[in-house]
């Protein structure tokens, strides 16, 4: 167990190095009008001298990247080029609106995906039909044009639910709900889409096993051999689909959280890229690599206590 | 999984007219692909179809009305919808096309590579390759939009490298199934370059996975690249759909219906490359997909043709029964109107080749066929009621109480997630009612009975931690925990090693004696029947040819079909060697 999560922090230390290394070569790389960019295009080459050197981006790449990791590994990731603040402060900030969305997205996911898949494997029937009209649907559907639509129908013509902004659980539980409503339904369809499927043929294929027909001759009750059993045994597959849901979504969020305009760590991105805002794209990264890399831990302990034959 | 699509598709696949008239066959794969070709054709034809240039502005057209010229109305820079549509097809798919190409010609040759050399290199590769996919790739694609510059092509290219894993483990795994091939080591043996060979073989068996593929990775590759556009990424000149949602989004609360269309484009273009996906996974897997049963004709079970009481002294009688398993053409019977007889207190061998229909009649007394299974006709009478029928709340009430069943492959039927300890007490727990405590001393008795050399250990062990022999003993121990009249054994132990063969035949026969149970063995070893048996019954193709005593039988068969089974096990010589501890001779 200690030896599994040292190994697996370290392959995941070694998976950071290596994507922020490529990012910070290819975003700082590509810095070269950065301070065209933020100065205007009225400013003087004096000016935009005098801001490459503020900003350090004069200095060879390798000295930059040097620079920035010493002060990562102490948790400073420097100063937002445009936005005034610091990066730390910024992504924690924003993190939390995004994984709150994040959250409740992956919940949902798992538990209609598998009521959902359940029924299916096991009844077959309108919930089979329902799978093959979604797993269609759910992958055509681009999540942020169905956030229009969802705008257009629930916020703009029923006026249900606010059309965009987000407000704090702590400042109002029901304001956090109803903001959080119309975008977590835009973000969950394709991965419900999907992870139903999974759980239908790891439900069907657990259903199948040789130890289900033999509990059931040993009269153990039919809710005992679906629920504890063939459950239990289709778990570690269900729960890998949320691992890669949850990547999904928050790549999703970037998008669904521009269309609601959310506050988040997807919005901040967006708005890093557009504006060039090297120190903040970094940020970004980092934090989405290590959040990538503690839910799959998370997944691998939570299969590791689902099922006996993984040792860790 | 891998090894059926091989097999599947390179006869049904062969040829690449046989996989286009597969897809057009299907009524969704028509639709998909006469949509695909429609949304090509425009995209190719655009200036000859768009009424406006792109970039045509009319300036009083402002979120103009559909009508007057624009089709479906102006946008928010006054210029057609329509138009903008058409083009819009070209600039998309361009971009879903360098994703393809990229991630296909990536992936597929390091699969190739991976899978070829193995060892090192292949540990390497499938790290590089978990790692893209564990990266969100459009957060990636906004960190990198900087330094990529503003065009969404070289985008669509980064994008190709991140979703070449999926190409890479097809192709991988692909390799890996067939390197150790018979044909490949033949071919290695006579010194011939098996390089050559796998991948001629491979790119012959992976054209179907992979346009499977294509398909799938195109529609992502166009929702990203919209939702990318969406965001303002990208030329914005240049009309794309994603770029006439942005641009609907951003006069949505003056024309909200204006996000209609693009949307539209996007979701229907991509949805027929699902639907052609889905046509070809269809075609492939045709062979083992199950047969539908709602369409079957419903047959009325016949009645009991002998309706008169079983006799004394008689646990079981199966009377004509008759079992079918639904297929295209109607009712196959497995089981072709068996009848036996069952003493109480007796152990009576159900003898045959595989396919001879003795496990379909075993698993007809516990009601578990499998899916689709029926019983067609026939009565199986035991203890004085017929259970051929029995609702399925009624037979659970039999089974592990009274009718116990031990399964061949003990291995495969213990469940691995759960300890010894829980899967023996659970059925003692659920059907005798009592508590979890008694459950427990009785569960390490009866391990202990059954020859546990320390049955608390057992009790605590995942069935991985145990061999095969102890899993077959603990699962006789659960078959008899519960007391039952009646035990069906389906192959014991066929597969257990030769030693353990006879220790475990010792104790299910001292079991049988202690407990007086009725037995049913299900074997194809005469070796197995002489040492256990009373009476034997021989099946062939789904009927009873011969129901005698064991010595009689052996002395003198009377069908020809035993006799030319008892000769084949005197030929055989390693099977009867054994020396049963009880000292009992194989012609008992």
């Amino acid at each position: 167990m200690l030896r599994y999560v040292s190994k697996r922090v370290l392959s995941s230390l070694i998976l950071l190095v290596l994507v922020t290394t490529l990012t910070f070569a290819m975003v700082f790389g590509g810095a070269d009008n950065v301070a065209q960019n933020i100065l205007g295009e009225n400013a003087t080459d004096a000016q935009i001298a005098a801001l490459e050197t503020k900003l350090g981006i004069d200095r060879p790449l390798y000295v930059q990247y040097a620079d920035w990791v010493v002060h990562a590994v102490e948790g400073d990731f420097g100063q937002s080029w445009t936005m005034g603040e610091s990066v730390s402060r910024i992504v924690s900030g924003r993190l939390i609106v995004t994984l709150s969305m994040v959250t409740v997205a992956v919940f949902t996911i798992g538990i209609v995906a598998s009521l959902l898949g359940i029924t299916a494997a096991v009844k077959g029937g309108w919930a089979d039909r329902a799978i093959q009209v979604l797993s269609v649907v759910g992958f055509s559907l681009p999540n942020f044009w169905l956030g229009l639509i969802l705008v257009v129908v629930f916020a703009l013509n029923l006026r249900w639910f606010p059309a965009t902004g987000y407000v704090d659980f702590s400042t109002s539980p029901i304001g956090w709900a109803a903001a959080l409503t119309l975008p977590v339904a835009a973000l969950v369809l394709s991965g419900i889409a999907s992870a139903s499927q999974q759980v239908r043929g790891a439900m069907i294929d657990a259903l199948r096993q040789d130890y289900v027909r033999t509990l059931r001759a040993g009269g153990i009750k039919p809710s005992s051999v679906l629920f504890r059993h063939a459950l239990r045994n289709a778990m570690p597959a269900a729960l890998t689909v949320l691992s890669v849901q949850f990547i999904a979504l928050l790549g999703g969020a970037a998008i669904i959280e521009r269309v609601f305009a959310i506050p988040g760590l997807g919005s901040v991105t967006v708005q890093a890229a557009l504006s060039g805002d090297v120190p903040v794209l970094m940020g970004v990264v980092v934090t989405m690599i290590i959040l990538v890399v503690l839910v799959n831990i998370l997944i691998d302990l939570a299969n590791a206590w689902v099922n006996p034959k993984v040792r860790l | 999984m891998m090894s059926a699509v091989q097999q599947k598709s390179s006869p049904s696949l062969s040829g690449r007219s046989g996989l286009l008239r597969s897809i057009l066959t299907n009524p969704l794969g028509l639709i998909a692909a006469t949509l695909l070709g429609a949304v090509v054709l425009i995209a190719i034809f655009a200036p000859l179809i768009a009424p406006f240039a792109p970039d045509d502005l009319q300036i009083f057209k402002v979120n103009a009305a559909p009508g007057d010229g624009y089709l479906l109305g102006g946008d928010g820079s006054g210029r057609d919808i329509f138009s903008r549509l058409v083009y819009g097809a070209r600039n998309t798919l361009i971009g879903a096309l360098i994703t393809v190409s990229v991630s296909s010609v990536v992936g597929v040759t390091s699969g190739l590579f991976a899978g070829y050399f193995g060892g090192r290199r292949e540990i390497v590769m499938s790290w590089i390759s978990d790692g893209l996919m564990s990266l969100p790739s459009l957060i990636v694609l906004l960190a990198f939009y900087q330094s990529l510059g503003s065009s969404i092509e070289i985008s669509m290219l980064v994008f190709g490298v991140m979703l070449a894993p999926g190409f890479y483990r097809l192709t991988r795994n692909l390799v890996n199934g067939v390197k150790h091939e018979l044909y490949v080591d033949a071919a290695r043996v006579s010194g011939l370059s098996d390089l050559r060979i796998i991948v001629g073989h491979i790119l012959l068996v992976i054209r179907a996975p992979v346009i499977i593929q294509i398909s799938v990775v195109a529609g992502i590759s166009i929702v990203i690249q919209s939702g990318l556009q969406f965001l303002g990424l990208g030329d914005t000149s240049i009309p794309t759909w994603g770029g006439m949602l942005q641009d609907a989004f951003a006069n949505m609360f003056v024309v909200p219906t204006a996000i209609f269309w693009p949307g539209l484009a996007i979701s229907v273009t991509v949805a027929s490359l699902v639907l052609l996906a889905n046509a070809i996974r269809d075609r492939l897997q045709q062979g083992n997909r199950p047969v539908a049963v709602p369409n079957m004709p419903v047959l009325a079970v016949k009645p009991a043709t002998v309706t008169e009481p079983v006799a004394e002294g008689v646990l079981l009688e199966v009377r004509d029964l008759v079992v079918g398993y639904p297929e295209k053409s109607g009712w196959t019977e497995v089981v072709k109107g068996v009848s036996l007889t069952l003493r109480r207190g007796e152990v009576l061998g159900l003898v045959g080749e595989s396919g001879s229909g003795k496990t379909q009649t075993a698993f007809a007394m516990l009601g578990l066929l499998s899916t689709g299974g029926r019983i067609l006709s026939g009565s199986i009478w035991f203890d004085s009621r017929d259970i051929a029928n029995l609702p399925e709340e009624d037979m659970r009430k039999l089974r592990g109480r009274r009718i116990a069943y031990v399964p061949q492959e003990p291995m495969s039927n213990l469940d691995p997630a759960f300890r010894i300890g829980y899967q023996l007490t659970e059925p003692m727990v659920t059907v005798l009612g009592i508590s979890k405590a008694e459950a427990r001393e009785r569960a390490l008795t009866l391990l202990a009975r059954v020859g546990m050399p320390n049955p608390l250990r057992t009790f605590n062990a995942y069935p991985h931690q145990i061999s095969g022999g102890m899993a077959q003993r603990v699962l006789i121990a659960r078959a008899i925990s519960c007391n039952p009249d009646l035990l069906i054994a389906d192959e014991p132990t066929t597969a257990l090693d030769v030693t353990v063969q006879a220790e475990v035949l010792n104790l299910l026969r001292d079991l049988q004696a202690e407990m007086n149970m009725s037995v049913i063995l299900v074997t194809h070893n005469f070796g197995v029947v002489a040492d256990i048996c009373h009476r034997v019954s021989v099946m062939k193709d789904g009927r009873v040819v011969e129901t005698n005593d064991v010595t009689e039988l052996f002395a003198a068969p009377r069908h020809d079909y035993t006799k030319m089974l008892l000769g084949a096990v005197l030929d055989d010589v390693t099977p009867r060697v054994y020396q049963p501890r009880s000292g009992k001779g194989v012609a008992a």
